[in-house]
Formats: C-alpha cells, structure tokens, sequence
C-alpha cells in the first residue's frame, strides 16, 4: 500500500512521552435496554501514542469512543484523564480536556461553508475572517489544503475528511480520536493520512485509531487493544503480529475463509454498451459510455470511492432510472434499457442495493411484507390477480432464514428490529433464493459483521458457479480480491476496462480510483 | 430535574395500537370533565350531555349517523393519500366542487327527471372532485411544489367559485334574490327509509360499503401494499416496481372523488339544492377522523361516530347547560392532540429520568 | 389616493410578515409548523381580551404575543418531545386554535375594541405623503421591520443563528458535536409562536379593533406560503408579505372600481397568486435544495 507502510518492524514505532496514560477507561458498562454495547471495558492510551481500536462491526468501538468524547454516558466505570478522574458530559466538555474526534459518518452540515462547520466545533467561536486565515494555513501546513469559503455540499469525500481533521487540529488536541478514517479513501490517500497521523504523534498528540483494517494498523499503530462483542478480548502491539493472528484475536474462533474456484463460464448474461446517462440530479455523476460484458458464472467486481457514478450506475441497471436507448442495457440478450425494474427482474435478474433500510427493504414492514416487496412482480405467485398472499411470502422467509442462518427474534418481524448482519443476509438471500440468472449487488457487506460478510461472499460465489452472471460494485478492495474474477473501476462515472484479478494490485486499482480510470474508460471507448 | 426519555421499540407495540386511541378518548374525556367543572358544573353531567346522552334517543342515533356517513367517506380517501404521503388538506373543496358537477344535471337540465340521473349525479360529483384533487397532485409531480398548501388554497377558491355561481349563472329565478338554485326535482335527491325506527338514506350504506372495500384492499391486495410501501419508503416502493408520481395522482383522485361523493350526498339529502354554504367544514373534520381512526378504514368508521357524536354533545351542552357548542371544536382538538401523542406510546416506551442518570448534551 | 393604497398595503402585508419571519425562523431549525393560523387566532382573540379588559392595546399586543407562545408550547411538546408526526400536530394545532379562540371570543362578538395608537411625531408625521406613510406607522409595524433586521443579523451574524441553521441543516450532526438540538428547536417554535400571536393581535387591535370568530381568514396558511416564496430569507419574505398585501388590496379595490370581473373571482386573486408562487419558486431545483433546511420536518430522536 505505498511506501512506508510494508514492513512495519524496519521502522521505529518509537513513542513521544510521559509515563502517566493520558487517557484511562476502566471497566466502562453500557447498555441500551436489554443491549449490552460495552462490558467492563478497560483502556490505557499513553501520551503521543497510535492507539489501535480493534474489532469487528458490532464489537463495541463506536459506543466506547462515544462515551470517551462524551455523546454517551456510561451506566457504570470511570474514565481518567492524566491520571484524574473526569466526568466527560458532553462533547464540548472533551473538547476542552482536549480531546477530538473525527467521525467515521462525517458530522458536517452540507448547506453551510468550511468555516462555518469548523467554528461549530470551536468554543465561542464565528465563521470570521480570523478564523478563514487559520484554517488556510493549517490545514496547508498539515499537507490537507481546505478553502474557508466553500460549502460542503460541493466538496469530495477526501476533503469532508480533511475538514474533520483541521477541525480537530484547530482546539490543540492531545488525543484526536479517528473512526475508520481510510473506509472511505484511495489506497494513496490513505498514505498521506498516515504521514500526517505520524507527524502529530510526533508532535505529542496521542491518537485513538478505530479500525477493521488489519494491515493499516500494522503499519501505522504502536499498541492495540482489541474488542469483541463489548468486551475487550485482547491487548497487543501490532508490530509484533501477523494480520492472521490479529484476525484470530478480532474474530475469536475460525470464521470459514471464503473458497473461491475458477468456474466455468456460460455465455454473455449481461451487457453493457455504451451507457451514458446525463444526470439530473444537482450533485449528481453522469454516466459516460460504460461498457461491460459478464459471463455467466463469473463475478465482475466495480471498485471505486463511493460518489463516482456507481449509485447512477446501480439505478440504471435496476430500471429505476430510465435510459435514452434500449439496447445500452442488456440482460441474456435481450435489450432492457427501457424496461421497468419488474419486466427485468422476469428476464432473470435480481438486484441488492447498497441501503439496506429504505431502500432494500422497508424498515417498519415485517421480513414477509419485504419478501413480496421485490417478488411480486416475479411471476411466482407472490401476487395474484391484485391479491397478495403473504403465507408464500411467509414460506420463503424461513427458507431463507435458514439458507442464511437469518438470526431474528421472532417468526416474522419487522425488518428493522434485525441487526445489521441479519438484515443484510435476508436481503441478499432473498435474490440468491430464486437464484436468478443475473445478479446485481451493491455493497454486499458494509457495516457487517465478519461471520455474516463470509456468508454472503460465499453465497455469491456459489450462486455465480451455479451458473448465474454476478455484477458486485464495491468499496472494499479486500473483499473485492477476495470474490472477484474481474476487477473494473468507477471513476467520475467512466468505467475501466475489466481485467482479470489475477493481474491486478491494489496499488493498481487504486491508481485508477484516483482518476486512472477515466482517461482509460475514454480510450476505451 | 425530571425528563421524558423515549427508548425507541424493536417491533411496533400491538397492545399499544389498539389501547393508543382508547387512551386518548379517556384523556379527553377528561379533559372535558375539567372545563365543565370549571364552568361550574358537575364534571359528569357535563360528560353525560357531551358524550352520552345524544345517542340515547332514535332520533339522536339517526343525527350520529346522518353527520357521520361524509365524515367517513372523506375520510376513507384522505386515509389513503396520508397513508401514501400525500398531505391532502383540500377536501373540503373537492367536496364543494364536486358538489357543482353532480348538480349540473339537475339545474340545467331541470326536465330531465328520470331514475337514471341519481347515480348519474353521484358519478359526476366523483369526477369533478377527483379532477379538481388532481390539480395539487399534478403540481407536486411535476413541480415538486408543496400540496398542503396548493390543496388549501384552492378550499378558498372552491368557496368563492360556489358563491359566484349560486349569486350568478345558477341563481334560482324564483328564488327572490336569494342565492339559491332551483330546488332539485324527485330523482336528485336522497329521500330516507325508515330501517327499525330511524331515518336513513343511500349515503350511509355506501358509507358502509366503502369502508368494508378499503379494509379488503389494505390488507389484503397488492394496491394496498404499494400504498404503504411507497408511504413508508420511496426508494423501496421504486424499488418494487411502484411509482411514486401515480401514486400521488392515485390518492388525490381517489379522495377527491369520495370528497365529491359526500358533498354530492349531502346537498342531495340535506339542502336539495346549491347554496353558499353546504358543508360545515366536513372536509377539514374528515381529517381528524383519518388520524382519529388511525387511517384504518374500521377505525374511521368508529371515529367518524365519535366524531359526530362530539358535534351532538356540543349541541345538547348548549340547550341543557347553556354552555357555548363551540366547545366540540375545542374537544376535537384535543383529541387529536391525545391521539398524536399517545401513538408515540407505540413505538417508543417513554420513561422519566432524574438527569444525572440520562446525559447532558448541552449547547 | 396612492398614498391610501400603499397605507392599506402595509397594514395587509404586516400581519403576514410578523408570522412568516417567526415560522422562517422555526423551519430554519428544521421544524414545520403548520399550526400558523392556529396561533394567530389565538393571538388575535388574546389581544382583543387582553386589550379590552385592561384598557391598553400595548398590553394586548403582549397579551397576544403570550398566547401565541403558550399555544405553541403544545406543539412543541407533541412534536418535539414525543416525536410525533410534525403535519398532523400542525393541523391539530390550527384545529384546536380555531376552535378555542371561538370559545374564548364568544362573548366578545360585537364588542368595540380599542385600536393601538399610531406613531405621531411631530413635524415628520404631516410630511405630505411619506410623513403617513413612513411615519404615521402603529409599532407592530415598525417591530415587523425590526424583526426582518434582527432575524437576519441573527442567522447569519451570532454563533446562536450559525447553530440554530447547523441544526436545520444535519440535526444528527449537531448533536454529535454536542448540540442540544430539542432545546433550539423549542425555543425557535417558543419564538414562532409569538411572531404568530403577534400577527394575530394585530388584526384584532391594530387593524379593525374588534373581534370576529376565524378572523385570520387564511392568513397563518398564506404566511406558510410566504416562508417557502422566501426561501428562508428574511428580506425575501418582507417582499413577499408586501407583494401579497398589495394583490389582495387591489383586487379590493379593482372589485370597487367595477371593472366587470365578478368580485369573487377577484377575491380569489390572492389565493391564486400564492399557488403561481409556490410552483415558480419549486421549479428552481438547485436553489430550492440548498436553502431548504435539509432536516425539514424529520423527527428527531436522540440515542442516549
């Protein structure tokens, strides 16, 4: 992943500091309701110390790091700063110990400018001209260059991130707090985060790094502490580990390793020639003369930061978005471009967007209502002459439940009562279990647990050598290596030309998410 | 210091579903005793006038009845555009013109007397309140431009519209200058039967009858289905397969025309001919009886008699204890305020707490 | 005779202007409140009481300002701290207004009220023309200009505005940076309230010093319409209170004029007017999406 972050034990991982932890957790309990988020939590960050956070989705960390930026209150525990017991009773509370925090989902207000959202986080404090001339020298000094007057609205993701951070860096903090910072960047940009982390650990801030991505921490962490369901299970330092054993330590006991054969290949399933679509929408990305071609039995994967096309490109593929010429969409060789999302769900294809709740399935219906959501229009009987018969809906939620061991509460609840996992193995499965012969997901596993992610990645490569053509676009590169036969990439709405996975990196995939593909998407036109 | 904590439900409460409307009824029941006290009368006898005593007598009964038929065929169509997220609040105009339509039959062709121009008229008044409903639903699809406001709106011109005509091209020449049209002649009017000692008309078995169609089509047909989905979650409906722009177009025209169907019958069977004011705010009640009801079509139908029996009590409070009938207004109120709050029961368990155990997110 | 117009314009468009500043303010923060006509009345009913029984029009414009907060109180209640539906609350708020100003002003029908003073300076009030007009004023009408002022400084100059609009903008954003985000929007539907209520005095007090039952007639939902024309700014709605003031006073005075039109489809102008308005201002998608406060109407809970 670019220079600097292979072998970790080559560089000097040497800590900046006193003795005394600058930050103390003991036995930390939080629950909600009957839910236990954190139990009895113990944690020591040192002063100018990289703090790894470890865990999988669900094990705790976003909870535990509420409660240490004061958003949350533990029900039981103490937190010591320097050696003091504190009462940290809200963020602006941690902010003056000085304690600051950038969020994983970006707490930035789109319609109001750069310094405006960064006087929000300053105490007493207006969007002034004073204020404009800081933030530009700052965040030029720390190498992430932001401009004062530009709204958020207009800006990329990897500078939301940069306005979180000079946010941090403008109260003078001693532990800035980061909630996977990368999930949302190129491989390169997450190189010069690093550079920057590094430099202000050397500058004696302590940093608390929350993260799944074993190798980043690795590289870049002196110490880690690693969580699972609530507790913390284990206490490390990263230089001395494998990223098997940390995945050990995350996980617990043996998740199965997804297996992935060559399958054989079928004949083309779906097409795309030619795609464009101008897009309407005001911060919308249009689509420019996307070309793909996928076999069935095989899975195509579409990397790419989010933003670059891919939800216009989801919709085009689905129907919901209508397009000029109908042959630019073309599913076992007939042309759909102008068809609904029903006339193609009967050519065989079935679809899993990216937003699980509300979009995938609608949250407060119950599993069964969900199930004829996307099945009516399928010719099974889901619905006949203007009647729904929701005990066949009901039959096929257990036999989904059990395919993808579906953990619910009751026989049939509402959607949003299951967890992220589970919610997300029921949507999935819902498609796999027609096994359609074309099959198009979005994100397949973001913000789910590892067990559930192994399942559903396994499910999309048995459903693809069963015969079926799989079109996955994605954000995460690990999981894209893991299931893809061909890589392709998402950039400004041009698509790369697909090449075998087995000739590519992540260091070349992330060449051409940072705007490689573009120029190549247009050659290959 | 004490604070209300809501801890949001996993699943919707059953139990609270079908307590919630209970709870607020005996809230306001209440509440009511409290004003009658107030007044200085005897909280009960206020609630006997108010609540009870108006449907003890035939005659009251078929008064619950005869004001409660428009209030739930209205509000079986507003269920549906809310139920959708369509924000109709114009009923009471498609009610008025719809009125209008259905009447042209009768004032400008007064000779045509003949059986066939009953349902012809109730069909016309469907027609032209749906037609008149789709102008705010064409303007949010097309536009995207508020419908609440757009459907108020056009209550004002609607009224207006009503009162030029009846004044102008539809004044009655034997009517001495009053703004009134000709009298409707046999076939365009709802004559009562008498069922068992009341008096009713057509109106309240069609009333009936829509409410068991709705029921069936909610719970049961795939329309109902995508009226929720695309209610709940747009995406999901588009996802499914459903438009959200002919749903809107659906809904209003529906409601419309149920709208116009109740104005229609209430001219037919109470007035018997156009004038200024044929509805006393019917289409604005009807959208207390939807929340009321809880956008059930059953549940209408039992609101639309609490409801009415509200605007009885009202009436007997003034004649028995001389106190103002605008009370019931102020009574509808507060019920629908009980009824919002306690669906919060649910899907959250609301609980105090002191402050030290919550947080303190201050500013 | 322009100069009577223009008089008549200001005390039509000022009513309308004091309710849409404090429902622009309230929906900045990310609240829809549809209960404006419902406060007004109350306002309006409030002040004419409040006026008659003590004799002072000022206390009964304070008397309807209160009114119009304690009303508003309800619906911040329902809708805040029990998180229900924000249009159905609105609606059950201009319900029980209407219904309870009815009951209240009941014995005051036909009564006489006393009409609040206007503004008398000398020399500049007997100006020929400007002197009524700019200086003859009562002091709800200087308060509305006022409050478009001190509305505007407020958004977009003090910290507090930058984080009531914070608020409107992502009401999840703001909390986790530690905002108490039902306490603003309390005190921004507290404030709305008074706007309304104040709006609804002065018809009662200031514009035809007497009582009559539902005599907003409209205008809360019309002050609704103006928030929207305005685009949540504040200079935008004194235009658009004014521009609507004057359609409705010259079809009044075109139906005097009798021009021919029948004076009901004339009457119908103003209603007319708004909805042409609203599909302008909703055709402009782009602008429509970046001043709408984004959490407009969406329920917020916080997770403790």
């Amino acid at each position: 992943m670019g220079d600097g972050t292979g072998d970790s034990t080559g560089k000097m991982l040497r800590r900046v500091g006193g003795d005394t932890p600058l930050l103390e957790v003991r036995h930390v309990t939080k629950r909600f309701g009957s839910f236990t988020a954190n139990d009895g939590v113990s944690l020591k960050i040192m002063p100018g110390e990289i703090h790894a956070l470890l865990g999988e989705n669900g094990a705790g960390k976003s909870t535990l790091v509420k409660i240490i930026y004061g958003s949350l209150q533990p029900n039981s525990g103490a937190i010591l700063w320097k050696g003091q017991p504190v009462t940290v009773g809200s963020p602006a509370e941690a902010r003056s110990l000085g304690v600051g925090m950038v969020f994983q989902h970006f707490s930035l207000f789109e319609a109001l400018t750069v310094a405006e959202n960064i006087a929000l986080a300053l105490p007493n404090c207006r969007a002034t001209a004073e204020l404009a001339e800081t933030i530009a020298r700052v965040s030029t000094n720390y190498g992430l260059p932001l401009d004062p007057k530009a709204h958020i609205a207009d800006l990329s993701v990897g500078e939301r991130q940069r306005v979180e951070i000079v946010r941090c860096l403008l109260q003078n903090p001693e532990l800035i707090i980061m909630d996977e910072p990368t999930s949302v960047l190129t491989p390169q940009e997450a190189d010069q985060l690093f550079v920057t982390l590094r430099r202000l650990a050397e500058e004696g801030c302590a940093i608390l790094y929350i993260s799944h991505r074993l190798e980043e921490v690795r590289a870049l962490c002196h110490h880690a502490t690693i969580m699972r369901r609530a507790k913390v299970v284990a206490e490390t330092d990263p230089a001395n580990e494998t990223v098997n054993t940390l995945a050990q330590l995350m996980v617990g006991n043996e998740i199965s390793r997804v297996t992935r054969e060559k399958g054989k290949l079928g004949p083309e399933a779906i097409l795309l020639k030619g795609l464009t679509q101008i897009s309407q929408e005001a911060f919308g990305v249009s689509l420019q003369n996307v070309n793909l071609s996928v076999r069935a039995g095989e899975i195509v994967a579409i990397a790419g930061i989010a933003g670059n096309g891919q939800k216009e490109l989801f919709d085009a593929l689905s129907g919901e978005e209508p397009l000029d010429k109908e042959d630019m969409v073309i599913f076992a060789g007939e042309a759909a471009g102008l068809m609904d999302i029903n006339e193609r769900r009967l050519l065989g294809a079935a679809f899993v967007p990216e937003e699980r709740l509300g979009h995938g399935a609608v949250p407060a219906l119950k599993l069964s209502e969900n199930v004829v959501l996307t099945r009516h229009g399928t010719g099974e009987g889901i619905a006949r002459r203007g009647f729904t018969r929701f005990g066949k809906a009901g039959r096929i939620v257990e036999t989904v439940t059990s395919l993808f061991d579906v953990r619910k509460g009751v026989v049939d609840p509402e959607a949003r009562s299951l967890s992220g996992g589970n919610l997300q193995k029921f949507v999935v499965g819902r498609e796999v279990e027609r096994t359609p012969r074309i099959l198009i997901v979005a994100q397949p596993t973001w913000g789910v647990d590892a067990g559930a992610a192994a399942v559903i990645r396994q499910s999309l490569i048995d459903l693809s050598r069963k015969g079926a053509a799989i079109l996955v676009i994605s954000q995460d590169l690990d999981e894209i290596f893991e299931i893809a036969d061909r890589i392709a990439v998402m950039s400004r709405g041009y698509l790369s030309k697909a090449e075998d996975a087995d000739t590519l990196t992540p260091e070349k995939v992330g060449l051409l998410m940072a705007g490689g593909a573009e120029k190549k998407g247009a050659a290959a036109a | 210091m004490m604070r209300l904590e809501l801890v949001k439900r996993t699943q919707k409460s059953r139990l609270m579903s079908v307590l919630s409307p209970v709870i607020a009824v005996a809230l306001t029941v209440v509440f009511a005793g409290i004003i009658f006290a107030a007044q200085g009368h005897s909280p009960l006898t206020g609630i006997w006038y108010f609540f009870l005593e108006p449907i003890t007598s035939l005659w009251g009964v078929e008064q619950l009845i005869t004001k409660a038929t428009p209030l739930v065929i209205i509000a079986l169509g507003l269920s549906v555009c809310y139920l959708s997220n369509n924000w109709n609040i114009g009923a009471e105009g498609q009610l008025t013109i719809g009125a209008i339509a259905g009447s042209i039959l009768p004032i400008l062709f007064p000779d045509f007397v003949s059986p066939v121009v009953l349902p012809l008229m109730l069909l016309m008044a469907m027609a032209g309140g749906a037609l008149f409903a789709l102008i705010p639903a064409k303007l949010k699809t097309i536009f995207g431009t508020n419908e609440i406001l757009t459907s108020l709106m056009l209550v004002y011109c609607s009224n207006l519209f009503l009162d030029w005509m009846v004044r102008g091209p539809w004044r009655s020449p034997q009517g001495y200058n009053f703004p009134i049209t000709i009298d409707f002649h046999e076939w365009a009017v709802l004559n009562a039967v008498d069922v068992g000692g009341i008096y009713i008309n057509l109106s309240a078995p069609i009333a009936l009858l829509l409410v068991i169609v709705l029921a069936v089509v909610m719970r049961s047909t795939l329309k109902g289905f995508e009226i929720r989905v695309l209610g709940q979650s747009p995406r999901a409906g588009s996802f499914a397969g459903f438009s959200n722009r002919r749903m809107t177009a659906f809904a209003f025209a529906l409601s419309g025309a149920l709208a116009g169907l109740a104005g229609m019958m209430v001219v037919m069977s109470e007035i018997g001919k156009l004038q200024p004011v044929i509805s006393p705010g019917y289409g604005f009640t009807a959208i207390i009886v939807a929340f009321l009801g809880r956008l059930n079509p059953v549940g209408i139908l039992i609101a639309g008699l609490v409801i009415a029996s509200s605007y009885l009590g009202g009436e007997a409070i003034q004649t028995s204890l001389q106190m103002s009938s605008k009370l019931a207004t102020v009574i509808q109120g507060v019920l629908l305020f009980f009824v919002l709050a306690a669906d919060t029961l649910i899907l959250y368990k609301v609980r105090l707490v002191t402050a030290r155990e919550g947080e303190g997110a201050h500013a | 005779m322009l100069e009577a117009i223009i008089l008549t314009i200001i005390t039509a468009a000022t009513p309308l202007l004091l309710a849409a500043i404090g429902e622009l303010v309230v929906e900045k923060s990310g609240v829809l409140n549809l209960g404006v006509e419902g406060m007004m009345v109350m306002g309006a009913v409030a002040g004419f009481a409040v006026t008659i029984s003590t004799g002072s029009p000022l206390l009964g414009i304070v008397g309807g300002a209160i009114a119009g907060m304690l009303v508003s109180l309800i619906f911040a209640f329902v809708t805040l701290t029990l998180v229900a539906n924000q249009v159905a609350s609105g609606l059950a708020l201009t319900l029980f207004g209407l219904g309870l100003s009815g009951l209240m002003g009941e014995s005051f029908v036909g009564q006489p009220g006393i009409k609040l003073q206007s503004l008398d300076v000398p020399g500049l009030t007997s100006l020929p023309f400007v002197g009524k007009i700019l200086f003859g004023q009562d002091i709800l009408v200087y308060l509305s200009f006022a409050a478009v002022f001190a509305v505007s400084w407020f958004l977009n100059r003090t910290r507090a505005g930058l984080i009531l609009r914070a608020v409107g903008d992502n009401h999840t954003s703001a909390h986790a940076l530690g905002y108490s985000v039902i306490g603003v929007r309390y005190l921004a539907v507290i404030f709305g309230g008074a706007m309304a209520g104040l709006g609804g005095a002065y018809l009662s007090v200031a514009y035809t010093p007497l009582w009559v039952e539902n005599m907003t007639a409209g205008r809360g939902w019309i002050a609704l319409a103006l928030v929207v024309f305005a685009s949540w700014m504040p200079w935008r709605a004194a235009i658009g209170a004014y521009l609507f003031g004057a359609v409705t006073v010259l079809q009044f005075h075109a139906q005097a004029l009798g021009l021919g039109f029948p004076s009901q489809f004339l009457a119908m102008l103003p209603y007319l007017a708004t909805v042409i308005v609203l599909v302008a201002i909703s055709g402009n998608r782009r602008a429509t999406l970046f001043n709408t406060p984004a959490s407009l109407g969406k329920s917020f809970v916080p997770d403790r």
